[in-house]
This record gives structure tokens, C-alpha cells and sequence, in this order.
């Protein structure tokens, strides 16, 4: 392998692995919040491309995103209050199943809405072609934005954890419910507000990958397989550890190309989920103490 | 005692037969060709129900099961050996000199030399068994949503091999299966002639699951289930040896799974990757839910009734979509199943039956 192929795949996987991290992020936020898998955060990103696309025909393309980004948000808070805020104890099976049926639910309407085709927003700058020299090799400037884009929303994030009132009520909650409601904060707010947030930056996320993977109705389910892999592989709960997770996974499966057929590449990021789960189920970084403790 | 635990198999075998009949006189013989395949599902829905209502294991991989049996079969009754038998494999001339060999033309004419059906059922049961147990040791161990993730992923990865494998059909599938020739004159296939003859060939078999596994729950592994069910930690300071109960069960209902793929391959004469995906999966484990959970009854009558409307497209492209819409229904308003509502306890007072 020539360097220059070398440093072409591990650009790919660091793209790609930044939308894992991203998606991954997005379970942790949920979880924390509610132990709560959210089996359709997939779809967040795959809403948050087409409503982009749909909206970029009419309105000029940032415009368009965030508008996407904010009707994700609302989408994702109004799933929280119609299917999840007033469940008593739900049990964690009860949960999955109900997910899961989220997920399908919004991949059908997006089948009915936009239809099988493939779509995709136009290049951020520049078009298919348009390359900048780094290191020697060509990369297009979308795969910049991907990696730009991920950074900050992983900045933003931890510093709005850390210094913001809200971050850190919900990090209360996350920590202790009932101790957090005793406190004054109100638990159920935080759970609609995570909701809003894994949404927000899943739709992000879909939007500035939107140009490099293209959207599609059924994209969203191998996205939050991979995203979950992630999770798993960084320890469940933990958002800074999913990031570097996530650039292993995407890295990983990237050079995994010149090795076996495109077609299995799904299946090594899931071979890799598997050993995972029997083999350390809490993470690469997590301790066996902690995670012995949390409710799966 | 007996008696009255087998009336309600009877009456069950009576509607069947009574179904047949009645498409006989009304003219609508066609609907027998859904109803075969809807019972070939619910056997394996029933099989399902055991793990994910009776030992509280979710497994959203048991599409992958169905794929293995029907694949492993499509493919050793329909494999051409003839090629290596003229370049005198030891194994293949064996299997010829033994006649487990049939050869065959097929839809060009061409003489076509591969596996008995029999030999190909067995070998994948055989094949089912040691996957099971392979992904159900460590699998099991889990639970929740790493549970869940784990039979997803399982799924998915054979939904990949068998699309990105060329002797697996790719995204074709494989046509072109034979008929599975059970007895003479009884034979497992898709041809008009024998359409009233495969709807009892497939009642029987979802009779004989049945009744199989209403004795288990009744039995003491059943109690054993329901113990790990309740808690698993309790169950195991009780003694039970949750992890093997698990496992076995596991592994029972993949056969369910692997036999109804078998079989429903030879009367479809052809299976493809649809089969694997997992949506096949999330709508068994929907079916379960709706008839509630631990119910063998509800989840038969379930998958009966719905399997049969999604056959007959009476769902249309919303197919999918009803499917999801009523799991998130069900989860969020009746957890514990249809049958299982408020107000059906009013008609169970009388009967006394827990």
C-alpha cells in the first residue's frame, strides 16, 4: 500500500468514523438520561438530510440546514411526549420494542414521502471533483466540512455539559433522577430535552455527510447499528470516549476494504459489535465496576 | 385431565380441516396456498414465542434462523454435482453408491445430479443446531439492549452473507427447488394439484410443533422458563440452571425456525435474501407481542390471522408500516398482549385457567 492510498483511506475513515461518533454521541445523551436505547436514532440523520434536500430546492442551502436541524429537533421532542413521557417504569424490553417500531414507523413515511430514490444536498464548496492537496493526496473539501462539523458539535457539546445550567441539570439527572428531582430539576423536561439535542445533532450529522454518502428512506438502520457498535465499543454513557471509538470503528472498516469485499463490510463493524458485547460489554474504556452497576 | 388439555388441539384441528372445506365449497381454493405458507410461519412465530415469552430472551434474529434452514436446503437439492462426480470425489461417489444422490432434470432439460431432500433437511436442522448453540453461548449471557443488539447483528450478518454470496443466489435468491417427497405420494411442493395435500401436510406439522411445545411449557423445563422470566437471579439461588434452560430453548425454537424455512422453500421452490432481512425479524417478534408475550395460543391465532392479511397484500405498500404501527400500539398500551386486556378478564373468571 503506497502511502498516498494509505493516508486516502484513512481520511475515508475518519469521515466515516465521525458520523459514527456523532450518531453514537447521540444514544449516550438518550441513555444517560433515560436508559434508554433509542433504536430509531438513525433515523434522525436520515431525516435531517431529506428534510434538507426538500427544503434546499426552495431555500439557499444553510438556510435549509437549519431548518432541517430545528425540525428534527421538534420531530425528536415530540416522539419523547407522545410515546415516551408518560410510560410509568416502562421495562427496558418494552422500551427496545417500542423503538424499534419508531424506527420503522419513520422510515415508512419517509419510503411514502420521498420515495426509494437515492438524493443527496449539493458539495458545501466546490463539486464532485474539486479536491485540496493535504499530505500529498487529493480529498474533497465536503470530507473537511464532515470532520469540521463533527469536531465543533463535540466541542459544543462538552462545554455545554460543563458550564451551562441546562448541561449540567442534565448531567444531575443522568447521575441521579431522584436526587436530580428532589434538587427542583424536572426529570421529565431533561428527558424531552435530550431528545431534542441526540435529534439535533444526528440531523446535523446527516446533512454534511449528505453529499459524500447520499441519503436514502433506509439509511438509518446500519447508521445506528454502527452508532450503537461505537457506543458499546467506548462504554455506554461515555461521550468522549465514543468519539475515539468512533474514528477506530470508521478506520478499521475503511482499510477492512482492501482486504474483503465491499459487500461484508457491514458485517465486520457488527462482528467487531459482537466480540465486543461477549468479550468486554463494558467498553474499551469503561470499568467492569461501573458498568456492573448500570441497568442495560 | 388429558382430555380436556387436548380438546382445545382438537378443536383447533377441526377449524382447519373446516377452513378446507369451506374454500372447497365457496369456491376459493386459491386462499390455501397463503394459508400453507401463513401456517409454515406461525410455526416458526410459535417457536419464538418459547424464547421471547416463556424464557423472556428478545431475539431479533430469528429470520436468520429461517434463512439458514431454507437456504441450506435450497441449496444442496438444487447444487449440480454431476461436475464433481465425473472428477471422482470421494465424498460425492459415496453419496452416489449409497443412492442418497437424486438426479433431476432441471427447468432447461439438463440433468441435474445433487442432495436428497431428506439428506438436505436433515443436514439443515444439523447446520441450524450448531449455530444456535454457537451464537447462544455467548449471546445469552447478555441482556436488554445488549441482547437485542446482539441477535439484530446476528441477523443482519446473515442478511449480508447470503446477499454477497454467489452460491447463495446474491440478491436473486435460489430458484427452482424441488419437491420434498415426504412419503410416496406425499409430496412438499407448490403445484396446483397439490395445494389442498400441502395445507394438511403443513396444519400436521404446526399441530405436532404445538402440541410439542404446550407439554414443554406444562413440563417442569416450562416452570424452569417462567422462573428465569420472573428473575433470573432468583431462579438461579432456586437451583435452575437458567443459563442451559436458555439455551436449550434457544436452540429448539432456531429448529422451529429452520424447519419452517425448509419447508416453506420446497413449496415455494425458491427462497431470496427478503427472507433474511430484518423486517421478517421485527414482524415475528411483533406477532409474539401482539398475542402477549407468553401465550402460545395468542401468538398461533395471531400469526394466523396476520400472516394471512400480509399475504393476501391486503396491507398494500403499507405492509411494514401496519406492522410497526401495531408493535408501538401494543407495547404502549398493552404490554402483556390483546388477550390480555382489562376487559377480557371478566370472560376469564369463569373458566378459572391461569
Amino acid at each position: 500500500m503506497t502511502s498516498q492510498l494509505f493516508i486516502q483511506y484513512l481520511f475515508a475513515g475518519i469521515t466515516y468514523g465521525s458520523i459514527y461518533a456523532i450518531v453514537a454521541i447521540g444514544f449516550n445523551i438518550i441513555y444517560n438520561t433515560t436508559g434508554i436505547i433509542n433504536f430509531a436514532q438513525g433515523e434522525f440523520v436520515m431525516l435531517g438530510g431529506m428534510i434538507a434536500i426538500s427544503l434546499h430546492t426552495i431555500l439557499p442551502l444553510p438556510l435549509a440546514i437549519g431548518l432541517a436541524v430545528i425540525t428534527t429537533m421538534i420531530i425528536g421532542a415530540l416522539i419523547e411526549i407522545i410515546f415516551i413521557r408518560w410510560l410509568k417504569n416502562p421495562s427496558v424490553l418494552r422500551m427496545i420494542i417500542i423503538t424499534i417500531g419508531l424506527s420503522i414507523l419513520i422510515r415508512e413515511a419517509a419510503l411514502h414521502i420521498w420515495g426509494e430514490g437515492v438524493r443527496s444536498l449539493p458539495y458545501f464548496n466546490g463539486n464532485e471533483i474539486s479536491t485540496i492537496r493535504i499530505m500529498g493526496t487529493n480529498i474533497s473539501p465536503q470530507v473537511l466540512w464532515v470532520i469540521g462539523v463533527c469536531a465543533v458539535i463535540v466541542a459544543l457539546l462538552s462545554l455545554f455539559f460543563k458550564f451551562t445550567s441546562l448541561g449540567q441539570e442534565m448531567r444531575a439527572c443522568a447521575a441521579n433522577r431522584l436526587a436530580a428531582t428532589l434538587c427542583g430539576i424536572s426529570t421529565k423536561n431533561m428527558v424531552t430535552l435530550s431528545f431534542m439535542l441526540s435529534a439535533g445533532i444526528g440531523a446535523l450529522a446527516g446533512c454534511v455527510v449528505s453529499p459524500i454518502t447520499y441519503t436514502q428512506y433506509d439509511g438509518g438502520t446500519p447508521l445506528a447499528i454502527k452508532g450503537f457498535t461505537v457506543a458499546v465499543l467506548g462504554g455506554l454513557g461515555n461521550s468522549m470516549a465514543a468519539v475515539i471509538a468512533g474514528l477506530l470503528l470508521g478506520i478499521i472498516e475503511s482499510f477492512s476494504v482492501s482486504v474483503v469485499p465491499l459487500a461484508f463490510q457491514d458485517a465486520i463493524s457488527i462482528a467487531i459489535l459482537l466480540t465486543i458485547l461477549f468479550v468486554r460489554p463494558h467498553g474499551l474504556f469503561g470499568s467492569k465496576e461501573a458498568a456492573g452497576l448500570k441497568e442495560f | 385431565m388429558k382430555a380436556r388439555k387436548y380438546f382445545p388441539i382438537f378443536v383447533l384441528m377441526l377449524v382447519l380441516a373446516g377452513i378446507q372445506q369451506l374454500t372447497q365449497l365457496t369456491g376459493t381454493v386459491y386462499y390455501l396456498t397463503q394459508m400453507t405458507m401463513t401456517a409454515y410461519y406461525a410455526l416458526l412465530i410459535i417457536g419464538l414465542c418459547l424464547v421471547m415469552g416463556y424464557a423472556g430472551q428478545l431475539s431479533l434474529g430469528h429470520a436468520g434462523f429461517f434463512a439458514i434452514g431454507g437456504y441450506t436446503s435450497a441449496v444442496l437439492t438444487t447444487y449440480d454435482l454431476t461436475p464433481l462426480l465425473s472428477k471422482g470425489n470421494s465424498i460425492i461417489s459415496f453419496l452416489a453408491a449409497s443412492g442418497l444422490l437424486v438426479s433431476r432434470d432441471n427447468l432447461y432439460g439438463e440433468a441435474l445430479l445433487s442432495v436428497n431432500p431428506w439428506i438436505a433437511c436433515v443436514a439443515a436442522i444439523i447446520v441450524t443446531v450448531v449455530i444456535a448453540f454457537l451464537i447462544g453461548i455467548p449471546v445469552l449471557k447478555l441482556k436488554g439492549h445488549y441482547l437485542a443488539m446482539a441477535t439484530l447483528g446476528f441477523g443482519i450478518i446473515i442478511f449480508r452473507v447470503v446477499l454477497a454470496t454467489e452460491i447463495f443466489g446474491e440478491a436473486d435468491g435460489i430458484s427452482d427447488v424441488p419437491g420434498f417427497p415426504l412419503l410416496p405420494g406425499v409430496i412438499v411442493s407448490g403445484d396446483f394439484s397439490n395445494r389442498v395435500q400441502n395445507y394438511y401436510i403443513a396444519c400436521i406439522l404446526l399441530v405436532i410443533g404445538f402440541v410439542l411445545l404446550q407439554n414443554l411449557i406444562d413440563s417442569r423445563v416450562g416452570r424452569a422458563l417462567r422462573a428465569i422470566h420472573g428473575s433470573e437471579e432468583a431462579a438461579n439461588a432456586m437451583g435452575v440452571d437458567t443459563s442451559r434452560y436458555k439455551l436449550y430453548t434457544f436452540v429448539l425454537s432456531a429448529v422451529f425456525a429452520a424447519i419452517a424455512g425448509i419447508f416453506l422453500t420446497h413449496y415455494n421452490g425458491g427462497i431470496g435474501p427478503s427472507e433474511a432481512g430484518i423486517m421478517k425479524s421485527v414482524r415475528y417478534v411483533a406477532i409474539v407481542a401482539i398475542g402477549g408475550m407468553a401465550n402460545l395460543w395468542g401468538a398461533l391465532v395471531m400469526a394466523a390471522l396476520l400472516n394471512f392479511l400480509s399475504l393476501r397484500g391486503m396491507f398494500g405498500s403499507y405492509d411494514d408500516a401496519v406492522f410497526g404501527t401495531i408493535l408501538i400500539i401494543i407495547m404502549l398500551f398493552a404490554p402483556h398482549g390483546l388477550l390480555r386486556l382489562q376487559f377480557w378478564h371478566f370472560f376469564k373468571k369463569s373458566s378459572g385457567n391461569t
